[in-house]
């Protein structure tokens, strides 16, 4: 009997990850974001969630990856972390796949930067390959990133 | 997994009870006769054993076994208490407390059976019993055989014992009925008192009743986690947001029956929202209800006898907040007990009663809530406050002796200050009051010390009701709303754009504003936030200039802000890990459209504008007496000056003054013994300076204030003091000048407060109330006794 787990999956320039499905609290549309002056880049902002106030992290920043073109709206995936709820920006959202235990594999040593201590690793689909997220990693906000500022 | 639920509540439950515990032993110790109180002891004691023994704690069992053993032969009249008793019953509780501890770290009872205390309480119980009659009999209180009497009496759950408290029956009627139940009569207490004819049926009946009551009581409280009433808050302040938009649409469509709908609704969010804000406030009672103890511990510690008083016990504060002045009240209660009271010896001699007091009070004033620790001590010192400040440095020696008593008093908040002579273990190590400040300051309260020689000393706390609702000014900047705290707002300043460039200086490119006539140093927010560089250096040419002066500690600066919205109440909520590094914010908040508004730390503000910097932040904490002293003294005034009689030069600070009036001589009336003159409608009392001045007592009926002819005009000065408004009639109206009267006189003669020089004369400083009185007038209006204002 091989164990599964069941991920949501999203996209962010183009790739595909996943996050496990029970860290998932919620996915919205894109809301208003107020910023948040003299925050490390990676924080977009503090969005509104029925009177909670969640901090929306920007993952194409997390990643390194390149800037979200200015006509694409966010998505907001909502997962519950250590320090209460954190909204992660995403491009667009996926379907939640279940995934086998044996189709995961550690991430290739020729991975370097930040992303390495971000991605748990990939899960093999079919057809193509979805990072698997470290959710709380992902949600960590480290005092070398406190020194970016918002305006380069 | 039950059992450790049973244990936690068992755990919770007996720390209050232990906590009342220390309150009733004090109050027993005061008061050995009062039996409810000791019935409630009692009853406490015996539950946390009854408890321990059923959970199998056998050691804790056995301490308040002890415990209970000495309280019985008390509550039966056996034994009289003592200090002694009342400090071994007091230890006990500690031992209890003690395990307790060590059951919730390891859920075991502790390795310690405290075997001494266990000695002594039973060594006490024998002791007691033979020295305790002879004791009764010499201080007079209530001969053996009302203690027989006493020792037949049920508690007051019973039904005798609520006819006798109501006075239906005597205790001695009781007594003989109670014995016929011991002889084997079967009826019950209120039947035999019936049959005797001591009473009526319907008073048994209606005692019944009163012990119904009485053990339902309890019933009323359940235990909420403080997070769900957090979440209840979230949700209630959300449909509060949902109840706005609500009321909107209802609006535009004019349906009546949504109308109504929606305005009901309206009126049961608003009272749900203000009932949900109920659950988190606590009556300030329950962490005064330490002190007694405390005070009792540090008073025998130091060989001193207090009295402790509690005014205001139910004012009702913030959880958050109750909490956060735990510490600083408890450090303050120490001192008052261990510095401020005398020893009895010396309190005999000043001629007070050799019992010190400290008085505890607490009410609600504008909003917040003033907390008071009064004792009617030694006072402080001035003289050594001031020299102890000049010797560490804190202040300069010729400014120190400018100071006035209120702000060498409050030198006693200066980190690194402590006159007390001896150190003692509680307190005078140099470390507290400061801390005390601080600890007040971080929730946006206030402390303020007062102390008369001999007297006694009162330090004020004021803090706000709650820490998650605080006012706030909304302002904008680069488009954002941000909210400022009110607790560190001074005053609005607008400088209007036509002279806005003219008004802002720099220094060595710094911005500055002449803030009556002092530079303040100003922060633009949009470039200290990085929000928008090209609006910020833009604005200070064409547009007008708002500027939000702010204290941060000591310092003040000002805060250039693109847009001044309103004041709001807003709901604090505090910001994730994540954001908890960028020092400026303290806080978010939900607007009133939904959008989230930061809040700004001033303290942050200030700290990365470098209005404060971290470096020389102690240093400037420690000058800061100084430098606001001086500048105090400095401070400019402004002055109406006038000539007086014989040409003499007088002053009136401008803010005494109502109005400058010219009357024709004609319009000065008589009115009984009084001149007057008709002015708006109203009938004004005038009083000619020059004879006011040279009055002579006894001499009742002024002459006219203008003797010259009816045609002139008189310069009258119309001025309000206490209540009342009067005119003073003075020789010629000289100039208004801005000066600092540093230079001063004492009076000369009465009616003057003291010589000054202003605008380069020696002028006299004229003192209104003491003119006042010293008229005829004060006594036709009847007024209460004038005090001498400052």
């Amino acid at each position: 009997m091989p164990q599964t787990s069941q991920f949501c999956t999203f996209y962010l320039d183009s790739l595909l990850f996943g996050i496990e499905l029970r860290r998932v609290q919620e996915v919205l549309r894109y809301i208003g974001m107020t910023p948040v002056p003299l925050a490390p880049g990676v924080v977009s902002g503090l969005i509104n969630l029925r009177g909670q106030i969640v901090t929306a992290v920007d993952l194409r920043r997390r990643l390194d990856l390149q800037p979200r073109p200015a006509n694409v709206e966010p998505m907001n995936v909502v997962v519950r972390s250590e320090d209460g709820s954190v909204s992660l920006l995403v491009d667009e959202i996926g379907d939640v796949v279940e995934v086998e235990e044996e189709s995961f594999e550690p991430p290739p040593e020729t991975l370097h930067g930040t992303v390495r201590t971000v991605i748990l690793g990939v899960h093999k689909l079919q057809d193509r390959l979805m990072h698997a997220l470290d959710t709380e990693r992902a949600c960590q906000i480290t005092e070398e990133m406190e020194a970016v500022g918002p305006t380069q | 997994m039950a059992e450790n639920d049973i244990v936690s509540d068992f755990l919770v439950e007996s720390y209050e009870n232990l906590d009342r515990l220390d309150r009733e032993l004090v109050e027993l110790e005061k008061n050995h006769g009062d039996r409810d109180a000791l019935a409630g002891v009692f009853r406490t004691i015996h539950t946390i054993k009854g408890t321990c023994g059923f959970l199998g704690f056998t050691k804790l069992e056995k301490v308040a076994h002890a415990g209970e053993n000495l309280l019985a032969l008390l509550r039966d009249g056996k034994l009289v208490g003592n200090p002694g008793i009342t400090t071994a019953l007091l230890k006990m509780v500690d031992a209890i407390r003690q395990t307790l501890a060590e059951i919730q770290a390891s859920g075991q009872d502790g390795a310690s059976d405290y075997p001494e205390l266990l000695e002594h309480l039973k060594r006490l119980q024998t002791a007691g019993s033979s020295t305790s009659v002879p004791t009764v009999k010499a201080d007079g209180s209530p001969a053996p055989v009302a203690d027989e009497i006493i020792q037949h009496l049920p508690a007051p759950e019973k039904i005798g014992g609520v006819l006798v408290e109501h006075g239906i029956v005597s205790p001695k009627e009781l007594a003989e009925a109670l014995e016929k139940q011991e002889r084997g009569d079967d009826r019950k207490v209120g039947d035999i008192l019936v049959a005797e004819g001591h009473v009526k049926a319907e008073d048994v009946t209606l005692a019944q009743t009163v012990i119904e009551a009485r053990s339902s009581v309890p019933a009323g409280t359940i235990r909420v986690g403080v997070n769900l009433l957090d979440n209840l808050m979230t949700l209630v302040g959300e449909l509060v947001l949902a109840r706005n938009q609500l009321l909107q649409f209802a609006n535009t469509l004019e349906d009546v029956n949504l109308q109504s709908v929606s305005q009901r609704m309206n009126l049961i969010a608003t009272e749900l929202q203000e009932e949900v804000m109920k659950t988190r406030m606590q009556p300030i009672g329950n962490i005064w209800n330490q002190f007694p103890r405390t005070v009792r511990d540090v008073a025998l510690g130091c060989n001193k006898e207090v009295r402790i008083e509690m005014e205001g016990k139910e004012t009702e504060l913030d959880k958050t907040i109750i909490e956060a002045i735990k510490d600083p009240l408890t450090h303050l209660v120490r001192n008052s007990v261990d510095h401020g009271i005398e020893l009895p010896a010396d309190r005999v001699k000043a001629g007070k009663d050799r019992v010190g007091r400290l008085i505890l009070r607490a009410f609600h004033e504008g909003g917040q809530v003033n907390i008071e620790i009064v004792d009617d001590g030694a006072g402080l010192n001035r003289d050594r406050i001031r020299q102890k400040a000049v010797e560490r440095g804190l202040v300069a020696a010729d400014h120190a002796a400018r100071l006035s008593d209120r702000e060498i008093f409050n030198m006693i908040f200066l980190p690194g200050f402590s006159t007390a002579a001896k150190v003692t273990n509680v307190s005078g190590r140099g470390v507290g009051m400061d801390v005390v400040k601080t600890n007040v300051e971080k929730i946006g309260g206030t402390v303020d010390v007062h102390s008369k020689p001999g007297e006694g000393t009162t330090v004020r706390i004021k803090i706000p009701l709650t820490l998650a609702i605080i006012p706030a000014l909304v302002v904008t900047s680069g488009r954002e709303r941000f909210a400022i705290p009110q607790v560190n707002l001074t005053e609005l300043v607008r400088v209007e754009s036509n002279n806005a460039s003219r008004r802002i200086e720099l220094v060595h490119g710094a911005p500055v504003y002449r803030l009556r006539g002092r530079l303040l140093p100003l922060v633009y927010l949009g470039k200290e936030l990085q929000l928008d560089k090209r609006e910020a250096s833009g604005s200070s040419e064409e547009q007008a200039v708002n500027i939000v002066v702010l204290q941060a500690g000591e310092r003040q600066f000002g805060l250039v802000v693109d847009e001044v919205n309103d004041t709001q109440e807003i709901v604090v909520k505090p910001l994730r890990k994540q954001l908890k590094g960028i020092k400026t914010f303290a806080g978010a908040s939900i607007m009133g459209d939904g959008k989230i508004a930061l809040i700004l730390d001033v303290m942050g503000v200030a700290q990365r504008s470098g209005v404060i910097s971290e470096a020389r932040d102690r240093a400037l904490a420690e000058k800061a007496a100084e430098i606001a002293a001086v500048e105090k003294a400095r401070e400019m005034q402004t002055f109406l000056l006038f000539a007086g009689p014989d040409d003499a030069c007088m002053a009136l600070p401008i803010e005494t003054l109502d109005r400058l009036e010219e009357l024709p001589a004609s319009q000065v009336e008589q009115s009984g013994s009084q001149w007057v003159a008709q002015y708006r409608g109203r009938i004004l009392p005038l009083i000619h300076l020059g004879h006011a001045l040279n009055e002579r007592r006894g001499r009742r009926r002024h002459p006219k204030p203008a003797t010259e002819a009816a045609d002139k005009q008189i310069q009258v000065l119309v001025c309000h003091s206490e209540g009342q408004t009067v005119g003073i009639v003075v020789e010629r109206i000289l100039d208004i000048v801005e000066d600092t009267a540093d230079v001063q006189y004492p009076a000369t003669r009465a009616g003057v407060r003291y010589s000054a020089v202003i605008n380069g004369r020696v002028t006299e400083l004229i003192d209104i109330p003491a003119i006042l009185r010293s008229s005829c007038l004060q006594q036709a209006l009847q007024t209460a006794p004038a005090e001498v204002v400052h």
